[in-house]
């Protein structure tokens, strides 16, 4: 069983990206598991063709302790046969959404959610790692590969950049690392040299480029991810290969994140941004 | 020399001048008029309130239960020259050990990261990186055993990463077995701790011993409270001729002879022994609550039988003899024989008292099931069973053992349910005989029912954890109190009557 974890800045497109590849895992044979760890509950809704899967933390609450949850009542199964759960969380502004994150990865390990027959499981997390808690599918020898969700606009690489050095946080302790960078593209000016170049800097690869392409937002207003929607349509061979890299993908690396003076000049360097000089 | 004459908190604040200021503070209190509080209070006692109590969801009053982290500093207590290690606040840390001190009357020494409001920040990496250190170097431990409070867990500190962290900077030696446990506070209670703190024990130090096969049976006492239970199986299981562990031995550190020397390791099971455990031939719980998820890992990982049998009354302690002489192949002795047939013998000389009694019983599900057992086999009446930290599997456990007597018709078992719920209980169906630990004191104050005190923790009566409640001498020690319990309250009923006796 693989353990993968999907993280990168908010909105760029980690659920799309996680549910389409994990949809291309299925057809190419492999049991897959989804966990999505966000309060919004947004990870699954392409595969279980559903507005939003209740989750762990909503029945927890309904019920008032997350002992008397019974695994199948949140552990659903969806398009060829993937099983989906959401860690879920609280209302915006309260509480701790970390935590719920724990709680319900604890909650899925001890009611034997993780059969021995799953080949790969995908955690989808929230933005940034921004507490220990949405650190937890990199714990104790959980998740111990990570793709960060990217784009040639200079926050998502930013958000990159930090989220590897979470990861070199776990890799000495924990043998976290780095599978790579997927650049799931916005259209920026020479956005595939310079997420290769942030690849090379952060000592991964750039696995797969993911071209923009409005097949997907099509796909996503009917619920269901391209490959299912649209399985001839140049879109879904798109994730269909960035399933294959991820599968045949041994290139896992501790990841050696940049300072932010280097990030930005690697931005004028590739003459996105103009230095100080040049600007005055 | 005279005794010196101080006047005690009980004496001192019945004086009156204490008496007119607590009554001069009243008007300061804007306090109730007192004959509103007594009409409330005589409410409290309806069906009417019972119901309310009943439907309560987001309180709870007096629940029989207190938190993981004392259960895993409990079990790690028990192992010789082990420092328990708690990543978290100083209060939490000072609450456990003055709980356990305050049940054992013994010293206990653990350790606090003392975090503050800024490890709640930035995370608690440097204050177990600082903790580990001085730990080690200040109290030369053989072990290091780190458990959890709220805070940790709801900031998500990783032990294992922190710890491999110390190691790999060489703040403590990489050859110091540091096992963990996560012990929220806020799930489960201080069995589950136990179980928690067990496993990571057993997991950390056993790893690469597998070995020959030594012969030995493993003994997991369970979150024991009575230091008489641990000196008891010890005797019973030499009297057999049975080479065991036990694993976590806490009557080292809680039973401790008074030497006039204050020593801060007294002992418990020696690590290599510990360490061995995984080659032995089989492991026994004598609880099966805070040993689930242990029981489930040796069962798993060391691919080795492991069996749950709690001898606590007359059919437990049979079917406790008859599997271990069937695993090890060892007779039972005449002598145990014999202390059965006393036990035997002791039960049918009180069993007039407490056939037909009815009892109301709360604490921690092993001890429970053994009690409810015990009394139905004396022809007691079970009626009210709490388990505050009881779940469904607990719920359906009693009732299977309930129904195997026509005594325990009568049960009802409210599992999740605190002393407050007990409380409108006892009122609306009154009980002759209340069993529970110290805080069902306010039940006995409130109901006037009989109390004996039984389980964890027992604070304000001495010395009754030293008593063992297992095995046919358990029994002998239960029946014991039971009756005499009993007794004493017929004395006090018949005190101005012509039944006052002499002979019971």
């Amino acid at each position: 069983m693989r353990q993968i974890a999907v993280y990168g800045k908010g909105g760029i497109g980690k659920s799309t990206t996680t549910q389409n590849t994990v949809a291309g895992l299925s057809q190419a044979g492999y049991k897959c598991m989804i966990v999505g760890c966000d309060p919004k509950a947004d990870a699954t809704r392409l595969i279980l063709h559903a507005k939003a899967q209740t989750t762990v933390m909503d029945l927890a609450r309904e019920r008032g302790t997350v002992e008397d949850l019974e695994v199948d009542e949140v552990l659903l199964t969806g398009f060829n046969g993937i099983r989906c759960a959401e860690s879920g969380g609280p209302e915006p502004g309260v509480g701790c959404a970390g935590r719920g994150v724990i709680t319900a990865i604890n909650f899925l390990e001890e009611n034997g959610a993780y059969d021995a027959d799953t080949d790969f499981v995908f955690y989808d997390v929230l933005g940034d790692v921004v507490c220990g808690g949405f650190a937890m599918p990199m714990r104790e020898g959980k998740a111990k590969e990570i793709y960060i969700v990217t784009s040639g606009e200079m926050m998502a690489m930013y958000a990159a950049n930090n989220i590897s050095r979470g990861i070199l946080k776990y890799a000495h302790s924990g043998g976290v690392r780095l599978g790579g960078l997927i650049c799931n593209s916005r259209k920026t000016d020479k956005e595939y040299e310079l997420i290769s170049e942030l690849a090379k800097k952060l000592g991964t690869q750039l696995i797969h480029f993911v071209p923009r392409d409005n097949q997907v937002q099509r796909a996503e207003l009917r619920r269901m991810t391209v490959i299912e929607y649209s399985p001839e349509h140049s879109q879904a061979e798109e994730y269909r290969m960035l399933a294959k890299k991820i599968a045949d993908n041994r290139d896992l690396v501790i990841p050696t994140p940049i300072s932010m003076d280097e990030l930005e000049q690697l931005l004028m360097d590739f003459g996105i941004m103009e230095s100080e000089e040049a600007a005055a | 020399m005279k005794a010196i004459r101080i006047k005690d908190h009980n004496e001192l604040f019945q004086e009156q001048a204490y008496l007119d200021q607590f009554e001069n503070k009243r008007e300061f209190e804007a306090p109730w008029p007192k004959e509103k509080v007594k009409e409330i209070a005589e409410w409290t006692k309806t069906a009417e309130y019972q119901e309310k109590n009943f439907a309560r969801k987001n309180i709870k009053i007096n629940p029989a239960k207190a938190c993981q982290p004392l259960g895993a500093i409990f079990c790690s207590s028990g192992f010789d020259g082990t420092m328990p290690f708690v990543q978290g606040a100083q209060g939490c840390v000072a609450y456990f050990r003055s709980h356990l001190n305050r049940h054992f009357k013994e010293p206990l020494a653990a350790i606090s990261t003392s975090m503050t409001e800024d490890a709640a920040v930035f995370g608690g990496l440097n204050n177990m990186l600082e903790g580990l250190e001085n730990a080690y170097t200040l109290y030369h431990p053989k072990m290091l055993a780190v458990c959890t409070t709220c805070m940790a867990e709801v900031i998500g500190d990783d032990l294992n990463a922190y710890i491999r962290t110390a190691k790999e900077k060489e703040l403590i030696p990489k050859e110091l077995p540091v096992p963990f446990a996560h012990t929220p506070s806020f799930v489960g209670s201080y069995v589950n701790g136990y179980d928690n703190m067990m496993k990571g024990i057993l997991s950390a130090i056993t790893t690469g011993k597998k070995g020959e096969p030594n012969g030995k049976i493993n003994i997991i006492m369970g979150f024991d409270t009575y230091t008489g239970d641990y000196h008891e199986i010890k005797r019973l299981l030499s009297m057999m001729g049975v080479d065991f562990t036990l694993l976590s031995d806490a009557s080292a550190i809680f039973d401790s002879p008074n030497t006039g020397e204050y020593k801060l390791y007294p002992g418990g099971t020696p690590l290599e022994e510990a360490m061995d455990s995984i080659n032995a031939s089989a492991t026994i719980a004598l609880q099966q609550y805070s040993t689930l998820k242990t029981m489930d890992y040796i069962r798993k990982e060391w691919s080795q039988k492991a069996l749950v049998l709690p001898p606590i009354g007359v059919k437990n302690t049979d079917f406790f003899f008859e599997q271990l002489s069937k695993l090890t192949g060892k007779p039972i002795p005449q002598e145990i024989e014999d202390e059965r047939g006393r036990a035997v013998d002791a039960m049918v000389d009180s069993h007039p008292y407490v056939h037909g009694k009815r009892f109301a019983l709360v604490g921690d599900p092993d001890l429970l099931l053994g009690l409810v057992s015990l009394l139905m086999e004396m022809g007691g009446i079970p009626v009210h069973i709490v388990c505050s930290m009881g779940d469904k599997k607990f719920e359906d456990e009693m009732q299977g053992l309930l129904a195997e007597s026509p005594f325990g018709s009568e049960a009802k078992v409210y599992a999740g349910k605190d002393m407050w719920h007990l409380r409108s209980l006892m009122f609306t169906d009154p009980v002759d005989i209340l069993i529970g630990n110290s805080y069902a004191k306010f039940l006995w104050r409130d109901t006037g029912t009989p109390l004996i005190r039984m389980g964890f923790p027992l604070f304000d009566r001495h010395h009754l954890h030293r008593y063992p409640v297992i095995g046919y001498q358990g029994v002998l020690n239960l029946v014991t109190m039971i009756v005499n319990r009993v007794l004493d309250e017929m004395d006090r009923k018949t005190i101005d009557t012509m039944s006052f006796d002499v002979i019971r």
